[in-house]
This record gives structure tokens, C-alpha cells and sequence, in this order.
């Protein structure tokens, strides 16, 4: 009897119910749970194959997903139902469902990024991205030429956005959120509404601007300046929430050591808020990476390499997929593919290096915090 | 700081008879906000680049609007927002938004109807059944969906969505026909480049914009309610139906909305997919459809002159469009921030 009591005591689930020793367990999912589970998923899938198959003809593997999922959450609710009764089930129903709608966005994630690099992987070698596709006849195999010419118009319409539009797009936060004053909530709203203009909007924009009223003609640099007007938004939106978090107390002891605003902001709020500037940026840049519509209509395209943002028409990278998936040919749309995967690898890239950089805990590296905290230890000693 | 204070007061008290307090004016002290030369430059030259960015946006729709009223004044407004075909060239120019306009909205309504049960099943899961590993990873992985260029959803909506969604179509056409959003034209076989195919795909692309929004507001769900739903003996489930959803009601339909914003704006993606047509038509499910920043993308560069302006106006109205439905957007989801519900 007193070993039994000990191995309850030890393990109080199987304490017989409504004794002293009995505890409830706060959350399990039993062997049954699990078998209601199994067995509602495999009725449904049945089902679904039964119906699609053998009653109606094949439509597809999406179709008959989505129909497998909704049949399951029915089965499931009533499985349920009949073993736990009513808010148990809606309980369970209502978690599957969410839990699947999760898992549904990972594997579209899954789906676009592994489709892509199916159809994509086979071409991607130094000699793609370093020629151009000038002189390259028409019956060369899709190994021939490159995307060299759109890389390097990427990079330097990016480059060049970013120049103009990350520093005006941090002043802007810094303004909003240090500064201040009477017209604050009418630019906050507006940079609200600019950050959600379709980017073609912002395209027509620079070609009315400079390509119809100046003349200027389709440049590299006139993308650069689309692309700008689509980062500052994005940039002080993020900026602005990083701005925020800065403590006030750092601020007023920078003042109280007399420092002026300008000297507080700049080796103080700047610095404290560095990772999530950093961050912010990188996000605003992996974004525009990959616009399209507004390169169209401010770039145009070219097939040879033209390393003049301000010469002639350049090449970009979503351009190049964007005009070689059009094309006829087979290995054409290979070549999009390969530039797409390029284009994507660029824009992991980019999201990892945000990420990385959010991730560092600002105390570790921001050397004016470390030495603040050592400081008393030293005082002390 | 606090080992060094603890050593200054006893010290400061044994010491503090003796002290005298230092010469000087103890009377009312006059103060004055100056700034200095180098702070009045700082604070001059943000503001100037924060009034640069809000002049910026006017200066696009006025601009847009002037360079496309000469399409638009040989038109007359009232026939370009009611005539449904596009022929800018030719001796009879007649175009108008009207058909366009009319599928940029299907197209954005397909997309909600898709992407917004996902957004909210995704939200829901982060902010009440996701673990803490699995919450950080799968917020990451959705900022990653968000990044990925609108292009390569495109190619991905072409050539894996479409063969793939084409025989559900058929399904649906064949065996719910009788539903009248899924009737399609007697005798038709083609289930490929249609409105529901590109709705589809640009309801997957407004996930992240609609989940993110959606997580911030449902984690401000006042935890002393929602443990007191559970205290009360409520399920997971009762707790979402009776505390989360009704207090980040009115950030969700912000969040919707703004959903709605992208899905409007969404260029590449639909140009790809969708096979353009210019007729107001209820078949969603046979080739055929448009979008404004679509039929921009695609007829850029075509009819010359006239052709040019008769697209600036459609990205006019397009501007406008989505200016209104993301101010109204900013505005509830601003207001449910700060607690009240919309």
C-alpha cells in the first residue's frame, strides 16, 4: 500500500480520480485525442480521393487539398462531438483551422521559393552572372549569355535609391518622432498613405516627370528615384517605431550633461536605436529589390551591359525576368527562372542580414553601453 | 551607482552642518528657450526633408492628373469613367476605365475573400496557440513572404498555381454552375488566366501585410480579460470569440482594408497571370480580366501619344482609389491602437 501511495505521489495522473493525490493535468493530448485526430484525417483524405477520382475527373492537386481540409474539419468536429461533447469540439475545430491556415502560409512560402529554385538552379554559375545577353544568337543553348547587365543595374539603381532615400527617409522618423511640431500628425498620415501607393503610381510619377516634361529618356537613374519615393515611407514607418523605443531617460541625461539637440540625437538616439535603423533599412531595401512596374516605366530595358546609371536604358534584374518569361522559347523562360532565383537569393540575403542585425542585443555591441556598465563595477574597485 | 550613493550619505550627513551654500541669486530664476545656431539648422534642415516627403505626395497626383487631362478633356470625365473598351489609337479613339476598374475590384475582392481567413487563422495561431519558438519563426517566415518580389509570384502564380487551380475551376464551373459566380460562357474549356486564378494568387501576397497588422493589434488584447475568460472556464476557442476578436475588431477591418490597398495596386503579379479583356463580364472562372496597374504595365510604350496619357489617367484614378482606401485604412487601425474600438 505505501509503495502504491509513492508512485502516486510520484506520478499523480494515475491517482485513482477523487482521491487526495489526484491532480488534473493543466493540458494533454491523449493517445485518444491522437486517434481522433489520425482517423478524422484519414476519413477525409479518403473521402476526398473517393469523390475526385472515382466520381467526378481529376482536378488538380489544389482542389482536392483544399476539399480534403474542409471534409477533415467537418469529421473532426463531429468525432469530437460525439466524444466530448459540443464546446470541446468547436475547441479543437477552431485550433486545427488556425493551426492549418498557419501551416498553409509556410507551405505557399515553401512552394514560391522551392518552385523557383526547381526550374531555377540550373543555370546559376559564375558565367550567368558575370555576361550579358548582347550578341547571343538565337539558337545558343540557355547556358549562353548571362544576367551579368541586369545584376549590376540592380545594384546600382538600388544603391542609388538608397542613397537618396534612406537618409531623407531616417530625417523624416527623426523629425516626426524628436522634432516635432504643428505639421507632425498631417505628415505622419501622409507618409502613412505615401508608403501604400502601388509602385507603378510611383513610376508614372518619374516618367511624367523626367522622361515626358524634362526629356531625360529612360535612365537608370531615373528608377533610382522611383524606387526612392517608395523607400523613404517604408523607412521612417519602421525608423519612426524604432525612434520610439529609445528610452526618454537617455535623451534628458544627454541634455542635462548639456548637449544640444542635434549632439543628443546623433550620439545618443542614433546610436541606442543603430540595430533597428540598420534593420529597417535593410527590410525597405529587400522590398524595392524586386519592383517591377516601376523600373518599366523609368529604365526600359537593354541587353548589353551598360554600367552608366545616367547613359542609355540599363538592364534590372525583375525587368530581365519580367521581358524573358514573355518570350517564346523554352530556354528563355529557363533564363527568367535562373534570373528570378538570382533575384530571390539577393532578397534572402538582404532579409537575412536584417535579421541578423536585429538580433544583436544592442548591449553587447554598442560599446558606449558597455562601458556605461562597467563603469560603477570600476567605481566601486 | 547605487554601491557609490550608499557611500556619499553618511559621509554628506556628517558633513552637512558645516556646509554653506555657495554665493550666489537664489531669487526666481528667468527661463529662456534659445537654441543655438548649430540645433536651429538640425531642426530646420528634418523638417525641411519632412515637408519635402509631404509636398512629394501632392506633387504626384497633380501631376498625374495635368499630364493626363488632355487624354482624358478630348474624352470628357464622364466618358472615360464609363466607357468600357481601350482603343487609344486609330482615327476614333474611345477608352475608358469602367471594365478595368470593375475587374481591378473582383480581382481585389477574390484576394480578400482568399487571403484574409488565412491572415486571421496565421494571427490568431501567433498570438494564442503558437509556442515561443514556433511564434518567432513563423513572424520571420511571413516578413519573408512579404519581401518576396511581386515578379516572382507572378512566374510561381503561372506556372505552378494556375495548372494546378485549373481543374478546380473546371470542378466548380462544371458541378456548382448553377451558383451565378460560377457560371462560365456555353462551351467554354479554358479555366486558365482568369480572375479567380489571379485573385488567388494576389490573396496569398496581401497574407503578410494583413497578418502582421492583425498579430500587433490581437496582442494588445488586455491580458487581464482574457485570463479572466479563462479563470471563468472558457475555452481557447470561447477566449478568442468573446475577448480577442471583439476587442481587435476594429483593427482587423483596418487591417483588411489595408489588404485591400495592396490588392488594388498589385501590378506584376496580375499582369501576369490574367489575360486581359475589356468587357464587364460575371465570369469569373474562364480567361479574361484586368487591373489598372496591370493594363498600365502591359500597354506601357503602346499607342504613342495619346495611348501615354490615356494610362496616366488610369493611374490617376487608380492614385486616388488607393489613397481613399488606405487613408480609411490608417485611420481605424490608428484608432484601434489607442484602445477604443472602431
Amino acid at each position: 500500500m505505501a509503495t502504491t501511495t509513492l508512485r502516486w505521489v510520484i506520478s499523480p495522473d494515475r491517482a485513482p480520480e477523487g482521491s487526495e493525490l489526484h491532480r488534473r493535468r493543466t493540458k494533454s493530448f491523449s493517445a485518444a485525442d491522437l486517434a481522433l485526430l489520425v482517423s478524422s484525417a484519414a476519413a477525409a483524405v479518403s473521402f476526398v480521393w473517393f469523390v475526385f477520382y472515382q466520381l467526378t475527373p481529376f482536378s488538380g492537386a489544389a482542389g482536392f487539398t483544399l476539399a480534403s481540409i474542409a471534409v477533415f474539419l467537418v469529421v473532426y468536429y463531429f468525432a469530437n462531438r460525439q466524444v466530448f461533447g459540443r464546446m470541446a469540439a468547436v475547441d479543437r475545430v477552431v485550433a486545427s483551422l488556425v493551426t492549418l491556415g498557419s501551416v498553409g502560409v509556410v507551405v505557399a512560402l515553401g512552394l514560391v521559393i522551392g518552385f523557383l529554385f526547381v526550374r531555377g538552379h540550373s543555370l546559376i554559375s559564375w558565367h550567368f552572372f558575370t555576361h550579358d545577353q548582347k550578341g547571343v544568337p538565337q539558337t545558343a543553348p540557355a547556358s549562353a549569355g548571362g544576367i551579368g547587365h541586369a545584376i549590376v543595374g540592380t545594384i546600382e539603381q538600388v544603391g542609388i535609391a538608397v542613397l537618396i532615400g534612406a537618409p531623407a527617409g531616417v530625417a523624416t522618423a527623426v523629425f516626426l518622432n524628436e522634432v516635432g511640431g504643428r505639421i507632425t500628425a498631417a505628415i505622419r498620415v501622409v507618409i502613412t498613405a505615401m508608403s501604400a501607393v502601388p509602385s507603378i503610381v510611383a513610376g508614372l510619377f518619374i516618367y511624367v516627370l523626367l522622361i515626358t516634361e524634362f526629356h531625360y529618356g529612360f535612365r537608370g537613374i531615373a528608377g533610382s528615384l522611383a524606387l526612392a519615393i517608395l523607400l523613404l515611407p517604408n523607412i521612417t514607418r519602421t525608423t519612426e517605431e524604432v525612434l520610439k523605443v529609445v528610452h526618454g531617460s537617455l535623451r534628458e541625461a544627454s541634455m542635462a550633461l548639456g548637449a544640444p539637440e542635434w549632439r543628443t540625437v546623433w550620439s545618443v538616439v542614433l546610436p541606442t536605436a543603430r540595430t533597428g535603423v540598420a534593420t529597417a533599412i535593410l527590410l525597405g531595401i529587400a522590398r524595392i529589390v524586386g519592383e517591377t512596374a516601376p523600373l518599366l516605366v523609368t529604365v526600359s530595358s537593354n541587353t548589353a551591359m551598360n554600367l552608366s546609371p545616367v547613359h542609355n536604358p540599363q538592364e534590372a534584374l525583375p525587368i530581365f525576368v519580367w521581358q524573358y518569361y514573355q518570350l517564346p522559347l523554352a530556354k528563355d523562360v529557363e533564363r527568367a527562372f535562373g534570373a528570378g532565383l538570382a533575384l530571390v537569393g539577393l532578397v534572402l540575403i538582404l532579409f537575412i542580414a536584417a535579421r541578423l542585425i536585429a538580433s544583436i542585443k544592442p548591449g553587447v555591441t554598442n560599446r558606449m553601453v558597455s562601458r556605461l556598465k562597467r563603469t560603477p563595477k570600476e567605481a566601486v574597485a | 551607482m547605487s554601491g557609490t550613493s550608499s557611500g556619499n550619505t553618511p559621509q554628506g550627513s556628517a558633513g552637512a552642518p558645516d556646509l554653506q551654500p555657495p554665493p550666489g541669486d537664489y531669487g526666481p530664476r528667468h527661463l529662456l528657450l534659445s537654441r543655438s545656431t548649430q540645433d536651429r539648422l538640425y531642426r530646420g534642415s528634418v523638417r525641411g526633408v519632412a515637408i519635402a516627403a509631404f509636398v512629394l505626395l501632392f506633387l504626384i497626383g497633380l501631376f498625374l492628373l495635368l499630364k493626363s487631362l488632355p487624354a482624358i478633356d478630348k474624352e470628357g470625365w464622364g466618358t472615360f469613367l464609363t466607357t468600357t473598351g481601350w482603343t487609344t489609337g486609330g482615327p476614333h479613339p474611345s477608352f475608358g476605365i469602367l471594365a478595368v476598374l470593375y475587374w481591378t475590384v473582383v480581382i481585389a475582392v477574390i484576394a480578400l475573400i482568399v487571403g484574409v481567413p488565412v491572415s486571421l487563422c496565421a494571427a490568431l495561431f501567433i498570438t494564442d496557440y503558437a509556442p515561443l519558438r514556433v511564434r518567432r519563426a513563423l513572424v520571420a517566415l511571413i516578413d519573408l513572404l512579404a519581401v518576396v518580389p511581386s515578379v516572382i509570384f507572378g512566374l510561381w502564380g503561372l506556372f505552378l498555381l494556375q495548372p494546378n487551380l485549373e481543374g478546380f475551376a473546371k470542378f466548380l464551373a462544371m458541378h456548382f454552375g448553377w451558383f451565378p459566380l460560377f457560371r462560365s460562357p456555353a462551351g467554354n474549356t479554358l479555366f486558365s488566366n482568369s480572375a479567380f486564378i489571379a485573385g488567388i494568387l494576389v490573396g496569398v501576397m496581401i497574407v503578410p501585410i494583413v497578418t502582421s497588422v492583425t498579430r500587433e493589434i490581437f496582442s494588445l488584447t488586455p491580458p487581464g480579460e482574457r485570463e479572466g475568460a479563462m479563470a471563468l472556464g472558457a475555452t481557447k476557442a470561447s477566449v478568442i470569440r468573446t475577448v480577442v476578436l471583439p476587442f481587435g475588431r476594429g483593427g482587423f477591418i483596418g487591417a483588411v482594408m489595408l489588404g485591400l490597398g495592396r490588392a488594388l495596386g498589385e501590378t506584376i503579379a496580375v499582369a501576369i497571370v490574367i489575360s486581359p479583356t475589356f468587357i464587364i463580364s460575371g465570369h469569373i472562372l474562364s480567361p479574361g480580366g484586368n487591373s489598372i496597374a496591370a493594363l498600365i504595365a502591359r500597354q506601357f510604350g503602346q499607342g504613342g501619344q495619346s495611348g501615354a496619357e490615356a494610362l496616366l489617367g488610369a493611374g490617376f484614378v487608380l492614385f486616388v482609389f488607393t489613397l481613399i482606401v488606405n487613408f480609411g485604412a490608417s485611420i481605424v487601425v490608428n484608432r484601434s491602437r489607442t484602445g477604443a474600438s472602431a
